[in-house]
């Protein structure tokens, strides 16, 4: 499988403090690989990184074989932050309107939408089972509904890679174990590379297939079928930790 | 009813009116999702020191506004870069900036009363000049929006995602800012400057209410718009009241209607839904 992200020795920093020091790893072409690592680690800085949010102060990034800084196919990759929490929940656009606010790689500027893009729109919402909720304003919608359409909202312009900032906080356990099986789904079916950023270390070591953790002495991975244990967890975060790994029978790979 | 038409500055007012009434929510719905309300205040002070410069130096005062304007809200848009979580900051520094300038430029306006017409507005004075300038650029600010609504519409909602989905945030923004200091700029000779950001909030305040999209909340507001404006040149027609104010105090009078009846309706349906079953505890 080819590389899809390699990251050669980045660092960045907040006001003159360093917080990633010389972090290199890849992402091979189908990987499903969780981010996990204390507050203030740089786990959701490092995914700025890769979309280019954020400029690293030096290192190298490549996306699809392409150095960053020349990269243009911004539309095969999709990025699904914290909407939950942050987003404007009066803001009074309906589902199909914001899924379909993301084709403008495919229609184009001063173009207006064909039906072509309106079916688009329905079977990105058909992938996350939200077909019937096309009509709903967003406001209207559960915390794990949202986030669905979120995804749903990447999905529509075909993305290659997935970067998920923490894309379950502030929705209960029922909606976050259907967003894991979802994505698990997707990675699995549709061959979509995952890259999630999570503190839910007991089910992302059911569905990713690689971990990076993200600690004071910079970055390491660990395969999830070596298993996490209770002191693992504890010194990356830094505090005694019990660990629950989720039984998700009904997604399990 | 029709012989409100047979003056010829009575359908001026019109065609005017109609404009203004059509593109200010257009540009009202972005500035209010984006919360900067204010930012319709803040600029037509900017308008109103622009028409001052422009009385006093013998230019036209629209284009004395349009220059203002535009310099302001760029102003807000480079000072908001320096606040970002504090955009209330930058309209209230401009908004200062505009009724200093409009004070003091006043001073040197020798026709006091040629200046107090922009204050609320004369849609039944305009000239020639003014209604060519008028419905030009209208006619751009239109087509602006309807090219860039999709693009508008998602920089508005998320503008980190837009800018990933490959949108040029910038130019769009700076396209955005450009629109909204002219159709202020415009605006200020026929419904007022201290009255033009009422126009731009009040009917999206009110399609707000009833929507059920974005692309329903567009629409509404532009036929609210048009009918705040309609029934307030008829009223201010026939009852002798300044046209500007007339049509923003037939907006607030019918967004508080429109309140009242959401509020009555919902309280009454929800109280036939939730109908407490005592005997079952």
């Amino acid at each position: 499988m080819g590389k899809i992200i390699e990251a050669d020795n980045l660092n960045f920093g907040y006001s003159e403090r360093l917080i990633l020091k010389n972090i290199s790893f890849s992402v091979d072409k189908g990987d499903f690989l969780g981010i996990i690592g204390a507050n203030g680690s740089g786990k959701s800085t490092l995914i700025k990184l890769m979309l280019k949010i954020l400029i690293p102060f030096s290192g190298d990034i490549k996306l699809l074989g392409e150095n960053i800084n020349c990269f243009k196919k911004w539309d095969k990759v999709g990025y699904v932050s914290q909407k939950v929490n942050s987003f404007n929940g009066g803001f009074p656009a309906t589902v199909e309107e914001i899924v379909g606010a993301n084709l403008f790689s495919k229609i184009g500027l001063f173009k207006l939408p064909k039906k072509q893009h309106k079916e688009m729109v329905y079977h990105a919402l058909d992938k996350v089972n939200m077909q019937d909720y096309g009509k709903r304003l967003i406001g209207n919608l559960s915390g794990g509904q949202q986030q669905r359409v979120f995804i749903a909202r990447v999905l529509v312009s075909e993305p290659e890679i997935l970067f998920l900032d923490e894309p379950t906080v502030g929705i209960d356990a029922k909606s976050e174990e259907a967003v894991y099986c979802l994505l698990a789904r997707l990675n699995r079916e549709l061959g979509l590379t995952i890259v999630m950023v999570t503190h839910d270390i007991g089910a992302i070591t059911v569905h990713a297939n690689r971990l990076i953790c993200l600690g004071q002495n910079g970055l390491f991975e660990h395969k999830p079928e070596d298993g996490m244990t209770n002191e693992f967890v504890s010194e990356l975060y830094g505090f005694g930790v019990n660990l629950h790994i989720h039984d998700c029978k009904n997604c399990r790979k | 009813m029709l012989s409100i038409f047979q003056y010829d500055f009575m359908q001026r007012a019109f065609i005017v009116g109609m404009l203004i009434a059509i593109i200010t929510p257009c540009i009202g719905v972005i500035i209010v999702l984006k919360r900067l309300s204010m930012i319709g205040d803040s600029l037509s002070h900017n308008s109103l020191a622009g028409v001052a410069a422009g009385l006093a130096f013998g230019l036209n005062p629209v284009f004395g506004a349009m220059i203002f304007s535009v310099i302001a809200a760029f102003g807000i848009e480079r000072i908001r870069k320096s606040f970002p979580k504090y955009s209330e900051i930058a309209i209230a520094v401009i908004m200062s900036t505009g009724i200093g300038l409009a004070g003091v430029l006043s001073g040197f306006v020798k026709n006091s009363a040629s200046f107090s017409s922009f204050l609320f507005g004369s849609i039944v004075a305009i000239t020639d000049f003014e209604l060519y300038m008028v419905i030009g650029l209208s006619i751009v600010v239109l087509l602006a929006v309807i090219l860039l609504y999709k693009e508008l519409f998602y920089i508005t909602f998320d503008e980190e995602s837009a800018r990933l989905a490959g949108i040029p945030v910038r130019a769009v923004n700076f396209m955005f800012t450009l629109l909204t200091a002219v159709t202020i700029s415009i605006a200020a000779r026929t419904v007022g400057t201290l009255v033009i950001s009422s126009l731009m909030i009040l009917p999206v305040a009110a399609s707000m209410q009833i929507a059920k999209s974005y692309k329903q909340t567009v629409v509404f507001a532009v036929v609210f718009s048009i009918m705040f404006t309609v029934s307030g040149l008829y009223i201010s027609y026939y009852a002798n009241f300044k046209p500007g104010g007339t049509i923003v105090i037939v907006g607030v009078i019918s967004l508080v209607s429109i309140l009242f009846y959401n509020n009555i309706v919902s309280k009454v349906f929800l109280k036939r839904l939730v109908k407490p079953d005592c005997q079952k505890y």
